[in-house]
């Protein structure tokens, strides 16, 4: 049981390296945001299992990785919010969200 | 090895709960990377958020946990899905990026399992401290923290919150071209 | 494990689900005999005295019909659409408190399935999850009017969520606690909150409404503009678990506004103090108080639904964004002043 956390910590970087596949193979933008999600989800796992596994306030488990993944959580949100908007913007203009077609800066 | 020590430290209920969840997590990651129909890879994300929460209970941060399920798979994959839906994404073409940058890909994913794991092997834990802390995975503890050693953070972070939407706003706008 | 706590837990489930139901069935039968009563109507008065047989006409109906799997459908999302939003209705309730203590043979039971602390979010976390029910169904039909339903749903239920949420803050922050007992407890103490926090309950009631897909928010089953919304394509036991999350929602939002607003299951202090009640005697007062605010409640949504006609789309987001939610913004801040002003008030 107290050991739970190291388990969770290899089950992070699993997931980790299955989100960055995933971002470097597929091309849909929306794909794409999605295994970053993944990522950010794994790192998140290894924030609450390591704090889990430090010695906190009265017993194990520190409080403090907690509130970090909670600031991750915050930026999860604000990067699917303008990362949402940017794919719209791009299906407006190029009616399809492959980021191949993305790849010049102006029109 | 990790795993063996797993196996001698945790309950086998707990021990089980945690190779389901695994798998759950696994396998539902795996089908957001590979399925090529995009509201599948919406809903089979939903489901991996969901068993993510699972370890976060299974860890006994029961708030976070909650707060995981609420925000992450009831409101930021609504939004995605609604997106999905919205601009009507069909299912992506065959063929994909050919085998040479899957190949890189897998052996770039393969070296950051490995060296992850190698990071998560030196991280040694203190010995077992017995019952978890009183605080660790209550909203009372975290409030604590965050509006108290965190709070700077904190207002940094509304700021990036309040930036980021002020940001959508504009570029979900229509007539991006005028 | 004490084995009479795990019979009580068990009981507890049991006896919810199945009260759910037959108030789901009763909640049918009001909603037409009141529709009927507010358009001087008669409403179903054929099966069993008054017609209180008919929803078990119905019940019989929906098990018997032919389920239709329509072609083109993306199956198994089209199959777990409507276990997904009923699953997340029952789930909801489990955290509301129904009643005190009860004492059977010298141990405790409290009258709630799941007393945890984080009780609130995860009632909120529950609702938030049903959406997926609706999405799922609107989007598996492949059908446009289910599609443009289920997107409907999804951006409302975004939308709403935030008043929602906003109407629930400002009681956390009165109580200082997530726990829903504790809330209620703490109200029978003091005052029911709605006498401090008059406008919160205004925002919860109308985001209730929303939340729940009700008249004036119906707008992702719209029958006049998209044949039945989502569920289009359903048919049979399918379409009525639809029709029950529904209803349980209903029930689910109602009991979470009398317990954060009205002193939940807390008997008034005008009645129960004639009456000296206390022990399981009260106990079982307070369940039936309880059972008569969410009553109350749960006429004012039937009431409305026949009385208001649906908004547009346009004017559901100017509701949701620059009505309710500076408003319910207001509302924390007036919470979080009278707290720090008057905390002698809320301990």
């Amino acid at each position: 049981m107290t050991d739970a956390p190291s388990a969770a910590l290899l089950l992070s970087s699993l997931l980790f390296a299955v989100g960055a596949f995933g971002v470097l193979t597929r091309r849909g933008a929306i794909t794409i945001l999605m295994c970053i999600e993944i990522m950010l989800n794994s790192a998140n796992l290894a924030l609450i299992s390591v704090s889990r596994a430090l010695p906190g306030n009265g017993g194990s488990g520190l409080v403090d990785g907690q509130v970090m993944a909670l600031f991750v959580l915050a930026i999860a949100a604000a990067e699917a919010a303008v990362g949402l908007a940017i794919v719209i913007a791009l299906f407006r203009l190029k009616g399809s969200t492959d980021i191949d077609l993305a790849r010049l800066l102006k029109w | 090895m990790i795993a063996l020590g797993v196996m001698a430290t945790m309950g086998a209920v707990q021990l089980t709960v945690f190779a389901l969840l695994a798998l759950l997590a696994l396998g539902s990651a795996l089908v957001v990377v590979l399925h090529r129909n995009p509201v599948v890879e919406g809903l089979f994300l939903v489901l991996h958020l969901l068993s993510i929460a699972g370890f976060y209970a299974l860890l006994e941060a029961y708030f976070f946990a909650v707060v995981q399920v609420l925000i992450y798979a009831g409101a930021i994959m609504v939004l995605i899905i609604f997106v999905i839906m919205l601009l009507n994404l069909q299912p992506e073409a065959k063929g994909g990026p050919g085998l040479v940058p899957v190949f890189f890909a897998f052996v770039l994913g393969l070296a950051l399992v490995l060296l992850l794991t190698r990071a998560g092997i030196s991280f040694a834990p203190e010995p077992a401290m017995g019952a978890v802390a009183s605080d660790f995975g209550t909203a009372a503890g975290m409030g604590r923290e965050i509006f108290g050693t965190y709070f700077y953070p904190f207002e940094l972070v509304s700021l990036a919150l309040l930036s980021a939407m002020a940001g959508a706003i504009l570029l979900a706008k229509r007539h991006l071209e005028d | 494990m004490d084995l009479v706590i795990v019979i009580g837990a068990v009981a507890k489930v049991a006896v919810i689900v199945g009260l759910l139901q037959v108030s789901v069935a009763l909640l049918t039968w009001v909603e037409r005999r009141g529709s009927a009563l507010i358009q001087l109507r008669r409403g179903p008065n054929r099966v069993g005295p008054f017609g209180l047989l008919q929803p078990m006409a119905d019940g019989i109906k929906f098990f018997f019909k032919e389920d239709v799997l329509p072609p083109f459908v993306h199956k198994p999302t089209f199959i777990v659409a409507p276990a997904v939003s009923l699953f997340c209705a029952l789930m909801a309730f489990a955290v509301i408190p129904f009643g005190g203590v009860l004492e059977v043979s010298g141990r405790e039971i409290p009258l709630v399935i799941a007393n945890i602390d984080a009780g609130v979010l995860l009632l909120l976390a529950a609702s938030g999850l049903g959406v997926y029910g609706i999405i799922l169904a609107g989007w598996a039909s492949n059908n446009k009017y289910s599609q443009l339903g289920g997107l409907r749903a999804s951006a409302q239920m975004i939308s709403y969520e935030l008043s929602l949420g906003l109407g629930v803050i400002a009681v956390l922050v009165l109580a200082g606690t997530l726990n829903l007992s504790e809330i209620v407890e703490l109200q029978s103490r003091s005052l029911p909150f709605v006498v401090y926090l008059p406008l919160g309950f205004v925002v919860l009631l109308i985001a209730g409404f929303a939340e729940t897909n009700r008249l004036p928010f119906d707008l992702p089953e719209a029958e006049s503009e998209l044949v039945a919304g989502y569920h289009t394509e359903y048919s049979s036991m399918k379409f009525s678990m639809f029709f029950m999350a529904e209803y349980i929602n209903m029930i689910t939002s109602a009991a979470l506004l009398v317990t954060l607003y009205l002193g939940g299951y807390g008997v008034p202090r005008f009645i129960a103090e004639p009456l000296g009640l206390s022990g399981n005697a009260l106990v079982v007062a307070e369940v039936v108080s309880f059972a008569a605010k969410v009553a109350f409640f749960l006429w004012v949504f039937v009431w409305v639904r026949w009385t208001l006609p649906r908004f547009r789309f346009d004017q559901l987001m100017r509701v949701g964004w620059k009505a309710l939610i500076p408003l319910g913004f207001a509302n924390v801040i007036w919470a979080a002043l009278l707290t720090i002003l008057k905390p002698e008030w809320f301990s």
